[in-house]
């Protein structure tokens, strides 16, 4: 780390605010739904109101007539050209159903869209949709998991003859041999519910065709313009060198945008296929049925101890109810929780078998967290039922079985090799906020007041900046560039696709402090395939530690490449020549020193260069992880449940996270606060609800339930550092970390709060009447 | 089809003949071009279409345009006054309220009335007033703190 | 998602408005604050023809107190409602109820008038009106009539409003006794999942008590109040007497509270809402 500016305070490291906000407070942001072109028409889906329906006829007479329509499509008129919807993960027997982008003879789920409208204006669309007459006749439907496994079932896909998409497992040591030398063996059922991302600002997309350039560009509010750069020309005929995908200012991702989505595909061929720019953008109601799910897995867990509360192996087979269909990672997201299911502990012996199941739901795929959410919830939950079965105290149990700090790296049974960590001091860091005596003497005394409070502790570890390539199904380096202009001006550009992790701001900060330039001489690009040449783009908490290692890299490259030249400028050798404050001097001369704007303008004017020397002063480079990081904490949260109504309040909240070094703690705790109020909702009252018939009840935010400012409490924030040593920046990434960190410490509480009366066990959502209930019996026992 | 209306925007008066479906957050997008307040539902539940209407704040997808003939109109644009950013996208600002900043404009917004009604709110208060706005993104902490800064730095100022 | 076409028109007078009600017969649909009929025409379930914007009839928005009631126009916000200094005076607990309705944004739009006869199983206001005895006062072309609370919530979204007639005004005797409002919200919209409004007429030594959000149609939960009449108000005597809070209904039940649920809430909140008032 040859490149920092001595002693100096840098930016790195500092609380500062976001270059990207004042466009964002001041409403002049451009997000999709802002982009007005030349003769732009607007689309309107037609979708399924049935969860399982044949599509017997579709008359669009009425609509093509209608004022202002240009083309109404149906599956019939657009699916052969269009091709099918991607799915990026692969397993050897993966089942999966031709996904077109209108619904064929069939549709499978509420809100399968199975015809589209383009006309002038938004409501003359909307209006001609409304004229559009489908023909169902209702099918079987699919909607319990486990059923659908049944002989006898209705079929999700009767062509496929089955409802198992997948079958998978994992093993790592002697699983057998675990449970028979246990103690005891301590099982419980649990389901981890559907939840709806719901990002604020819907999808949407824009497509504008230029016919003498044969180039389509395709704004879209998205989170992987270059994955859909990737996958996008094969569905509909174009040349990836000649597709052109921006994500514009995003307003949310949380993985709902981590896709390729049918209506993006389908606006794309019809802006080719009509010559006009076509605007599609997405309503609530849309988004809440057509957009992807995330979580609902549920599984029989067993865990194997030693009465000394050390876990020796951990067994499980978990129904994953992947939906209807496979977006781009919906199999792969089970197969994450598989591989860190055995949390922040060492257990020597594991086996997952997951099923994937098809149901006549929407997809489920990856949603904040993806995979490590469910794998932290039940091993924290049977971590604590393990404390209960032997009566031990529940931190004792989790401290019992930490790998120890010189344990690092530390490999677990599932594979993988977690780079660095100190469990233990994150625990006690946490405890200390948490002033835990304190805390547990208040709830004796709540509970001799007859209150019911708890306290929970969940001591976490996740996966992140994905990642190796091996591991990736798209490849997991990241690639950036970083440029001097000729004004000295400075330009990076990254591959991934910030959305309000404020990347534009931590990579200058980098840069900054790297090149020893202002802050304000620094603009980070993103997001537009033209820019930003490759990528692959942003989500499992990669960004800063893929994409800010490879723009280290770039900086190295430059510094490199400027030291020769100012050598060649000063007369001297490059070793003679020292970097400091952003210029170049000979050692020790006190001579002159030669700034960033006297060699980039040399680099580029290019008259005084040595011989061979390649003019212009940039560098792009791929930076390949060599592992993921693995980032963990401790969060506690401590409850208390109103005995007459079931309300669960948060009466203090301490998290203690540690992802490695923090380029910019504001934006770090930003992230940290956002995750835990998603866990607030999964751990308290969110769910997506279907009913028996198939049918969405949780299709707007009037049925589905999202935290408000006043269900956030407030938190005790903490953090440990342990710099990971897989990348240059020693970080290890946060963008998910609350939102796994934080739901089994709120449900370890809720537990907790009930453990007097007897219940040892619900599942999420902890609403009102779920407890209420679990209360009403504990009292009658 | 079109029926006229005269609204003030930011202070500029506006005269336009619109269609009567065509809702406050509509014209203020597409007829005016002030994209800065946000649509992000369809049951008025998530404010980040707010916007001030004679110094109330309104969800102005919840209202039809011709409905606020003559009224006065603010937007998240007119808040900044000679290029300076108003106390609270001062405040959203210092305190990180906002990540990918859509819902910004309707809770700035909405932070502005509540403050004008209580300048000096607790938090209670301020996460009671910004009931009618959803986050996703931050977890309303720091949005809350930034309340309370815009609050203290008015005070200061006054 | 936008709305059907429809045409436009604000009426100067109330004479004006109920003339156009009659003229354009069930295709015209008053317009006042707008926080349920716009969400409905924007997902086509209500696609009237012709709005008429009432908003601006400022002789429909006056609250002020009357011959021993105070008087709130249809047209008064919640918000107004919150902050006027009469009813703060008068009838607390209708600022109370007020003030729980939706959120900020939302209140200063919505009308008691639109509400009430809109008439949501879910809504806050009914229990007010009822558990305060308030009188509506509805103008049709032809006659202006009285109602009495109690008449006037018919069914589920139905009242004894006739599509071409008018709700000018509500009456509520002051000054009431001392009330209070307890609501269960549903915790994705805010409306009520159960509200309860009990007012205390300690003279006459009994309560009355409304209960909303439980059952399809608003009602006073009279089981509730013959227990008390005639008592005392104790931890006790509430507390037996808040058993009967869901006696006679059928409670809604829906993902987001079963009817069992309901009717227990209606008890918590009964309980309550007669303690606080009894307190103030
Ligand atoms: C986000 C949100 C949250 C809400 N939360 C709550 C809540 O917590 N509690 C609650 O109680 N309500 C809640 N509401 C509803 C709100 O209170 C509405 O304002 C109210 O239900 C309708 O009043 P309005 O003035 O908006 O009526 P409008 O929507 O204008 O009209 C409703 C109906 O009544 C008719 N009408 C209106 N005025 C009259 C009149 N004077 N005479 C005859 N007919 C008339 C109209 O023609 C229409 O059919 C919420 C609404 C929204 C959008
Ligand atoms: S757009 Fe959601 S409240 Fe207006
Ligand atoms: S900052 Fe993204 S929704 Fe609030």
């Amino acid at each position: 780390m040859s490149t920092t500016t001595g002693e100096k305070i840098g930016y790195v490291g500092r609380a500062m605010k976001r270059v990207e906000d004042p466009r964002l407070v001041k409403g002049i942001a451009t997000y999709v739904d802002d982009l007005r072109l030349p003769g732009m028409l607007h689309a309107v889906f037609v979708r399924s109101p049935h969860a399982h329906a044949r599509v017997k006829r579709i008359r669009t007479d009425a609509a093509r007539a209608a004022g202002g329509v240009v083309g109404v499509f149906t599956g019939a008129e657009v699916n052969a050209q269009c091709g099918t919807i991607p799915c990026a993960s692969s397993f050897p027997d993966l089942k999966s159903p031709k996904h077109t982008v209108l619904a064929g003879d069939r549709a499978y789920f509420v809100g399968h869209p199975v015809a589209v409208v383009v006309a002038a204006t938004p409501y003359a669309a909307a209006d001609a949709a409304e004229l559009v007459d489908v023909d169902y006749e209702p099918l079987p439907v699919v909607t319990d998991p486990e059923k659908a496994l049944e002989a006898g079932s209705p079929l999700t896909h009767p062509d496929l003859g089955t409802n198992a998409a997948f079958t998978w497992n994992l093993t790592g040591g002697d699983i057998d041999a675990a449970f028979a030398k246990a103690d005891r063996v301590i099982r419980q059922r649990m389901y981890h519910q559907r939840l709806t991302p719901m990002p604020i600002e819907p999808r949407g997309c824009v497509a504008s065709y230029q016919p003498g350039e044969g180039t389509l560009t395709l704004w879209t509010s998205t989170q992987i313009p270059h994955l859909i750069r990737t996958l996008l020309p094969g569905m509909i005929g174009i040349a990836e060198n000649k597709l052109r995908v921006v994500a514009p200012e995003v307003g949310g991702g949380f993985g709902a945008k981590l896709n390729l989505y049918a209506e993006e595909a389908l606006c794309s061929h019809l802006a080719m296929r009509l010559g006009a720019p076509v605007k599609w953008i997405e309503g609530r109601r849309e988004n809440a049925a057509a957009t992807i799910h995330g979580r609902d897995q549920v599984g029989d867990y067993e865990v194997a101890v030693s009465k000394d509360g050390r876990i020796l192996g951990l067994r499980n087979r978990t129904i994953a109810d992947l939906g209807s269909y496979l977006q781009l990672l919906t199999p792969a997201i089970p197969t994450l929780t598989g591989l860190v299911v055995t949390g922040a502990y060492k257990i020597p012996a594991v086996r997952m078998d997951v099923v994937g199941v098809y149901t006549n739901k929407m997809s489920t795929d990856a949603y904040r967290g993806a995979g490590r959410p469910e794998a932290t919830y039940l091993i924290e939950r049977l971590v604590d039922l393990v404390a209960a079965e032997l009566g031990l105290d529940p931190v004792e149990v989790r401290r019992r079985n930490f790998p120890a700090p010189e344990e690092f790296p530390f490999n677990t049974a599932t594979g993988l090799t977690f780079d660095s960590g100190n469990y233990e001091g994150a625990l006690r860091k946490a405890q200390q906020l948490a002033r835990w005596d304190e805390l547990v003497a208040r709830r004796t005394s709540r509970r001799r007041a007859g209150a019911l409070f708890g306290i929970g502790v969940s001591t976490y570890v996740e996966i992140c900046a994905m990642g190796p390539s091996k591991a990736m199904a798209a490849g997991g380096w990241e690639w950036g560039c970083v440029r001097i202009e000729i004004s000295g001006k400075v330009t990076v550009i990254t591959g991934v696709t910030p959305h309000g992790q404020g990347q534009e701001t931590t990579f200058a900060q980098i840069v900054a402090d790297r090149l020893g330039v202002p802050i304000e001489d620094i603009v980070v690009l993103h997001g537009d395939t033209s820019v930003a040449h490759y990528g692959r783009d942003t989500y499992g908490s990669r960004g800063t530690a893929v994409c800010g290692s490879a723009i280290v890299m770039c900086v190295d490259r430059i510094l490199e490449k400027a030291r020769r030249l100012a050598a060649a400028l000063l007369d001297a050798r490059p070793e003679q020549v020292e970097f400091a404050d952003g210029a170049f001097a000979v050692k020790g001369s006190g001579g002159k020193r030669l700034g960033w704007t006297e060699l980039a303008g040399e680099a580029y004017i290019a008259k005084n260069l040595p011989r061979g020397f390649e003019p212009g002063l940039e560098a792009s480079a791929f930076f390949e992880p060599e592992n993921f990081t693995f980032p963990f904490g401790t969060h506690i949260c401590a409850v208390e449940v109103n005995r007459d109504t079931g309300d669960v309040t948060i009466v203090q909240y301490v998290a203690v996270d540690d992802c490695g070094n923090q380029i910019n703690p504001l934006l770090v705790e930003g992230q940290v606060q956002g995750g835990i109020a998603h866990s607030i909702g999964q751990a308290l009252f969110e769910r997506t609800v279907y009913d028996e018939h198939g049918q969405l009840l949780t299709g707007e935010f009037m049925d589905y339930p999202m935290p408000r400012a006043e269900d956030i409490p407030d938190y005790v924030l903490g953090s440990t550092v342990t710099p990971s040593p897989v990348n240059p920046l020693g970080v290890k990434g946060v963008g998910e970390a609350g939102t796994i960190g934080a739901t089994p410490a709120i449900a370890n509480a809720v537990m907790d709060a009930l453990r007097p009366l007897g219940v040892t066990h619900l599942d999420l959502p902890l609403a009102p009447e779920k407890l209420w209930r679990a209360i009403r019996q504990g009292h009658k026992e | 089809m079109g029926v006229p209306v005269r609204i003030h925007v930011n202070g500029a008066l506006h005269q336009h003949d619109v269609e009567p479906r065509v809702l406050l957050v509509e014209y203020l997008r597409d007829v005016c071009g002030l994209t800065g307040t946000h649509v992000g539902c369809e049951s008025s539940l998530c404010g980040a279409c707010t916007v001030l209407i004679d110094g109330q704040a309104v969800k102005s997808c919840t209202i039809f345009a011709v409905q606020a003939e003559g009224r006065a109109v603010t937007t998240i644009e007119g808040l900044a006054q000679e290029g300076r950013l108003h106390p609270v996208q001062e405040a959203f600002w210092e305190r990180h309220a906002l990540q990918c900043g859509y819902c910004t404009p309707g809770m700035i917004m909405t932070a502005v009335q509540l403050l004008k009604d209580h300048p000096q709110p607790t938090r209670a208060e301020i996460a009671h007033g910004l009931k009618g706005n959803l986050c996703r993104c931050t977890g309303y902490t720091h949005i809350i703190d930034a309340v309370e800064h815009a609050a203290g730095s008015r005070q200061g100022a006054a | 998602m936008s709305t059907a076409p429809f045409n436009y028109t604000r009426p100067k007078t109330l004479d004006e408005a109920l003339a156009l009600l009659t003229a354009h017969g069930g295709n015209a649909k008053l317009l006042a604050g707008g926080h349920s009929l716009i969400p409905a025409m924007k997902l086509r379930l209500a696609q009237p023809k012709m709005l008429l914007d009432i908003t601006r009839l400022e002789a429909l928005r006056r609250i002020e107190e009357r011959d021993g009631r105070l008087v709130i126009g249809a047209l008064a916000t919640h918000a107004e409602i919150a902050a006027n200094r009469t009813v703060a005076s008068r009838c607390p607990l209708l600022a109370e109820v007020a003030a729980s309705i939706g959120d900020l944004q939302v209140r200063n739009r919505g009308t008691i008038g639109g509400s009430i006869v809109h008439a949501d199983p879910a809504a806050d206001w009914p229990a007010a009106i009822l558990a305060l005895d308030a009188e509506l006062e509805i103008a049709g072309r032809m006659r202006r009539r009285m109602e009495a609370a109690g008449d006037f919530f018919m069914d589920i979204f139905e009242t004894s409003v006739e599509p071409d007639e008018i709700l000018c005004e509500i009456r509520v005797p002051v000054p009431a006794g001392p009330g209070a409002y307890v609501k269960t919200a549903q915790k994705a919209s805010g409306f009520a999942l159960c509200g309860v409004a009990a007012v205390v007429d300690a003279k006459a030594r009994r309560v009355r008590v409304a209960v909303t959000g439980v059952a399809a149609v608003p009602y006073r939960a009279t089981g509730v109040e013959e227990a008390l009449a005639g008592k005392p108000l104790t931890a006790e005597t509430i507390a037996a007497a808040a058993r009967h809070a869901a006696a006679d209904i059928t409670p809604l039940g829906d993902i987001h509270a079963s009817a069992e649920y309901r009717a227990h809430l209606a008890e918590v909140n009964t309980t309550l809402a007669l303690q606080r008032a009894a307190a103030r």
